[in-house]
């Protein structure tokens, strides 16, 4: 018997959410009944969600993909031979060669799947912590002036520009800054920030470690979502091996740079996600939202200066720094650079994280990579950026993925989000679960969104039971203005959005009759 | 979990926390870790620790949706109902899971075995449906699976 050979099995959710435990633990039972002697390798997630559990063996310096495997493939798969990378009906090939990820544009991702996420080693091997010691060399200045000449905008959805950002703390003389990592990815069909934290979790500290140093920041927190569970010990874990390798403590590398990181979890609130309401949750209180100004950037947490900035921004940092900003700046279109890392969710034959520079359409998005419908039923409508983001119908579907192209035909790309829906969804039912939502995770700070959500869900059941319908329909556009104009942010500001545009392009669907045909 | 109440057990968690106020969703958060709940007794035993008001405690109990006062049952299942999910029949899942488990939304069995709740997302949209028991997630869930899982969670 010579090596071992290594088989990796992911330890991320959405696999882990199809039964890769139990794949883990019969491959190793069947290795240990056939005395085989191999290497279990928990990695993250390629993101190709649709072939979870994807399982990796690793011969011949490549590493050969079978997937979707279940726990009752694995003795084919055994007999097979595939520890040898023989042949059966679940291979796949070389991983790398797999059109679905080989012809993405791996930027802020690329080390996810392929690593173990808690090894130090494997991490700095594949370029962990090079753009941390890039920024220690060219100082804050330099250091804030890639970012902003990357072109890098807030990857949590608002998309304001990173770098000016920065700028802004750094100018704010203070005692005390903080940086604010925002993991409080509550929007319905984005996963991003979760993959690159289960997958990679070390990249997010470098980007946190790169901002403390840019902007003078000495602590830093990350405001993690209670739904993530596995987020959660991953990020534990990583942290306490940055701490105990000195990547996190006073005088990093010995250059006089202190920076320490805690992990703060929500409890379940939406709202938390916006940024001023996640400061007043670390803050250890009710989270409602505060007005602005101050800025964040001028009087944040505990009313310091504080960079807020969302995992993919952090995560997307520390290459930009390795190659320089014009590698990034050179993709993307208009006054969207870089990548995005795209979700493909809902009703999707192939859903999972597709990273690409933006310019892309949605069309291509949806069919190209999605595959189309998993219904095998036509798309009817995509619901892009979130449960704030706008309805698109199919024949919008030629859009070009990029900030303001989306804004352009009011929709909003936000956190990259894409759900699609085929042609039984009813869009009543989705504009009044908007109004729903909203009436459940509003702050209730601001009336518009408190009372407006609640009237909102109201007015709409009125103009499905054909009550009053033209003066009910002008009330809702009414109250939908005074939601857009007069709540403190997004979430009532937005919780629009999703409702005008069903209204706009879906209007058969509220008519008095539609729901009671549906 | 839903151990009986214990004055020592309750400030050792806090004290875990250093009794920093602003540490109180955390504190809140480690009470719904060993409890299932938030007692009546932490909000009074917190107060005192942190120095704030039995208002202010009572008051963030209130605003986040995990920090419920009352034990659930001994398994909690929750239904993602949101937009991904909804895009591949969380509705039907939903009414599904209230006719096999007698119960709606926010309730819990007569015999305290489960209690069902609402989530709006697991992130784990691009296996939608998806379903939480206890910590574990689970996703493609129909309602033969969504059966399945509740006889035997372990059945994935």
């Amino acid at each position: 018997m010579g090596e071992r050979t290594r088989v990796y099995v992911p330890r991320e959710t959405a696999a882990l959410s199809l039964g890769a435990d139990e794949v883990a633990d019969a491959i190793a039972r069947a290795a240990a009944e056939s005395a085989t002697a191999i290497e279990l390798v928990r990695n993250g997630s390629w993101g190709m969600s649709w072939l979870e559990p994807l399982v990796e063996v690793e011969t011949g310096g490549e590493r050969i993909a079978y997937g979707p495997v279940g726990a009752a493939d694995v003795e084919s798969l055994h007999a097979a031979g595939f520890l040898a990378g023989a042949e059966h009906a679940l291979k796949l090939g070389p991983t790398r060669d797999i059109p679905y990820l080989s012809e993405q544009d791996r930027w802020t991702f690329e080390r996810c799947g392929l690593i173990d996420p808690l090894s130090l080693d494997e991490f700095q091997r594949h370029g962990g912590f090079a753009g941390f010691r890039r920024a220690l060399e060219i100082g804050p200045t330099a250091t804030i002036e890639a970012v902003k000449a990357s072109g890098l905008r807030g990857r949590g959805g608002a998309g304001f520009p990173t770098g000016i950002k920065w700028q802004t703390v750094a100018d704010t003389s203070a005692e005390q800054k903080y940086i604010a990592c925002n993991a409080d990815e509550g929007d319905s069909g984005t996963f991003s920030d979760r993959i690159l934290m289960e997958s990679d979790p070390f990249t997010v500290i470098e980007g946190m470690a790169i901002a403390g140093f840019a902007v003078g920041a000495s602590r830093g927190y990350i405001y993690l979502r209670s739904e993530y569970p596995l987020a959660r010990t991953v990020l534990t874990g990583a942290l306490d091996a940055a701490r105990r390798s000195g990547w996190l403590g006073t005088d990093i590398l010995d250059s006089g740079f202190d920076f320490d990181v805690e992990l703060h979890v929500g409890a379940g609130s939406y709202v938390c996600g916006e940024e001023t309401s996640m400061l007043e949750s670390l803050e250890g209180k009710a989270g409602l939202v505060r007005f602005r100004p101050p800025l964040p950037a001028i009087e944040g947490l505990f009313g310091r200066p504080t960079a807020v900035n969302n995992v993919v921004t952090l995560g997307s940092v520390p290459k930009i720094l390795v190659t320089g900003p014009e590698a990034y700046a050179d993709r993307g279109v208009g006054r969207s650079r870089g990548t995005l890392a795209f979700q493909l969710a809902g009703n999707v034959k192939r859903g999972g994280l597709v990273e690409l520079a933006f310019g892309t359409t949605l069309k291509e998005l949806i069919e190209h990579w999605g595959g189309g419908t998993a219904s095998g039923r036509p798309v009817r409508a995509v619901q892009i950026g979130g449960p704030l983001g706008a309805y698109f119908p199919a024949a919008l579907l030629d859009t070009p993925l990029d900030y303001e192209a989306f804004a352009a035909k009011d929709g909003v790309l936000g956190h990259g989000g894409v759900v699609v829906f085929d042609d039984t969804v009813d869009m009543a039912a989705q504009a009044r679960f908007a109004m729903e939502f909203c009436a459940v995770e509003s702050c209730g700070k601001c009336t518009p969104c408190r009372i407006g959500s609640v009237r909102g869900v109201e007015v709409i059941d009125r103009i499905l039971a054909g009550e009053n319908r033209d003066v009910n329909l002008e009330l809702l556009d009414d109250l939908c203005d005074t939601m857009v104009d007069g709540s403190l942010c997004a979430m009532g500001g937005m919780t629009p959005f999703p409702v005008i545009s069903a209204l706009k392009h879906f209007p058969e669907d509220f008519e008095a009759s539609a729901g009671a045909t549906r | 979990m839903a151990t009986k109440y214990d004055q020592a057990i309750a400030a050792e968690i806090i004290a875990s926390f250093d009794a920093r106020p602003e540490l109180l969703v955390q504190i809140l958060n480690g009470f719904l870790a060993r409890y299932g709940h938030i007692p009546d007794e932490a909000i009074v035993q917190i107060a005192q620790a942190l120095n704030l008001s039995r208002a202010d405690v009572y008051g963030v109990v209130r605003f986040y949706h995990d920090f419920r006062t009352e034990p659930p049952g001994s398994t909690v299942v929750k239904i993602c109902q949101a937009e991904s999910c909804q895009a591949m029949g969380s509705r039907e899942l939903t009414a599904h899971a209230e006719r096999s488990l007698g119960i709606r939304l926010h309730e819990t069995t007569a015999d305290g075995s489960h209690t069902l709740e609402p989530v709006y997302c697991l992130g784990n949209c691009a296996c939608s449906p998806a379903i939480m028991i206890d910590s574990r997630v689970y996703g493609r869930v129909d309602a033969a699976r969504f059966d399945a899982l509740i006889r035997d969670p372990g059945s994935a």
